[in-house]
C-alpha cells in the first residue's frame, strides 16, 4: 500500500516536471527566435493570456467556487485555490494598497524556475512572465480587467518572487441590443 | 493537482506560437516541425533523466521500449501505449488509439492535415528520451483517423 502511495506522489511530481521542462524549452526557443528580451516577455505574456482565457473555464468547472464579492475574495481564490490546483503552491497575499485595489502575491518557491539559471546576457528577461498573462486572461473572462507584473524574482537574486496585481476596472457586459 | 490542463494548453500555445511567427509554405512548415521537435527532444532528455534515476538497469532495447510505452507514456499522457510492434530489426511502432494531444481536435477528416503539428513535439520527446538512454533514433508519426496515431521509431545502429 505505502509503495503504491509513494508511486502516486512520484508520478505527480513527474508531471509537474513535464510542465516545467516544457516551459523551459519554450522560453529557450523564444529567446532564439526573438532579438530582444522585451519581445520575448511580450510574447510570453500573450501566450499566457491565451492560456488564461481557456484555463478559467477548466478552473470554474473543477473548483466549484462561486462568485467573488470583492477583490480581496478574488485574491484569496487565486492564491489558495487556483495556484494550489495548477502549480501546487499557495502564494501568500500581502501589501494591500489602502484603497484595496492592489495586492502582491508572494511565491516562496516558483515551480517554473526549478531548473533555471538566467545567463547574464538575458538580464531583462522576465522568465515567468507567462503567469502574468494567465492571470490577466483568466480574470478578464470573469469581467475583471487587471494588471499583473513581476516586481521581484528569485532568478534575479531577490529573496522571493512577487507578482503585483492591480485592479483596473470592471468589464461591463455588452448585451446585444434589444436583450435584457 | 490539475496541471495536466496546464500542459495541454501550453502545448497548444507552443504550436500556434511557432506557426504564427512563421510564413506560409512547405519549407516553413518543415522548419516549424523541426522547432517543435527540438523542443520535445530537450524535454525528453530532461524528463527521462529524472525518471530513470531510481529504476533498475534495462535488459535490452525492447525493455527500454516497453518502459517508454508504459511508465513514460503514463506519466506524460495519463495512459499507456495501446500497441507496440517490432520487426526485431530496429523498427518499433507505437500505437496510441486515443492520443491525448489530439483528443481536443475534431475527430473528422477536416483537420487531418494539421495533425502533424501536434505530433512533432511528442516525436522529439521520444527521441530525446531514447537518446539519453543511449539509443540514437529517428521518430516519425502518422495519423490515419483521429485521435489514433502511430509513432514509428527507427533505431540507428552505431
Amino acid at each position: 500500500m505505502s509503495r503504491q502511495a509513494n508511486r502516486g506522489t512520484e508520478s505527480k511530481k513527474m508531471s509537474s516536471e513535464l510542465f516545467t521542462l516544457t516551459y523551459g524549452a519554450l522560453v529557450t526557443q523564444l529567446c532564439k527566435d526573438y532579438e530582444s528580451d522585451e519581445d520575448v516577455n511580450k510574447q510570453l505574456d500573450r501566450m499566457g493570456y491565451n492560456i488564461g482565457v481557456r484555463l478559467i473555464e477548466d478552473f470554474l468547472a473543477r473548483s466549484n467556487v462561486g462568485r467573488c464579492h470583492d477583490f480581496r475574495e478574488t485574491a484569496d481564490v487565486i492564491a489558495k485555490v487556483a495556484f494550489k490546483m495548477y502549480l501546487g503552491i499557495t502564494p501568500s497575499i500581502t501589501n494591500w494598497s489602502p484603497a484595496g485595489d492592489e495586492f502582491s502575491l508572494i511565491l516562496e518557491n516558483n515551480p517554473l524556475v526549478d531548473f533555471v539559471e538566467l545567463p547574464d546576457s538575458h538580464s531583462s528577461l522576465i522568465y515567468s512572465n507567462l503567469l502574468c498573462g494567465v492571470l490577466r486572461g483568466a480574470l478578464e473572462m470573469v469581467q475583471m480587467a487587471v494588471e499583473a507584473k513581476f516586481v521581484q524574482d528569485t532568478l534575479k537574486g531577490d529573496g522571493v518572487t512577487e507578482i503585483r496585481m492591480r485592479f483596473l476596472r470592471r468589464i461591463e457586459d455588452n448585451l446585444p441590443a434589444g436583450e435584457e | 493537482m490539475a496541471d495536466e490542463a496546464l500542459f495541454l494548453l501550453l502545448h497548444n500555445e507552443m504550436v500556434s506560437g511557432v506557426y504564427k511567427s512563421a510564413e506560409q509554405g512547405e519549407v516553413e512548415n518543415g522548419r516549424c516541425i523541426t522547432k517543435l521537435e527540438n523542443m520535445g527532444f530537450r524535454v525528453g532528455q530532461g524528463l527521462i533523466e529524472r525518471f530513470t534515476k531510481d529504476t533498475a538497469r534495462f535488459k535490452d532495447e525492447l525493455d527500454i521500449m516497453k518502459f517508454i510505452c508504459k511508465d513514460f507514456w503514463t506519466t506524460v499522457f495519463k495512459k499507456q501505449i495501446d500497441n507496440l510492434r517490432t520487426n526485431h530489426q530496429g523498427i518499433y511502432v507505437l500505437q496510441d488509439n486515443k492520443f491525448r494531444l489530439l483528443t481536443q481536435l475534431s475527430a473528422g477528416k477536416q483537420y487531418l492535415e494539421h495533425a502533424s503539428k501536434y505530433l512533432a513535439f511528442t516525436c522529439g520527446l521520444i527521441r530525446g528520451g531514447l537518446s539519453n538512454l543511449g539509443i540514437k533514433s529517428i521518430v516519425t508519426a502518422e495519423v490515419s483517423s483521429m485521435p489514433a496515431c502511430k509513432f514509428q521509431v527507427m533505431i540507428q545502429k552505431l
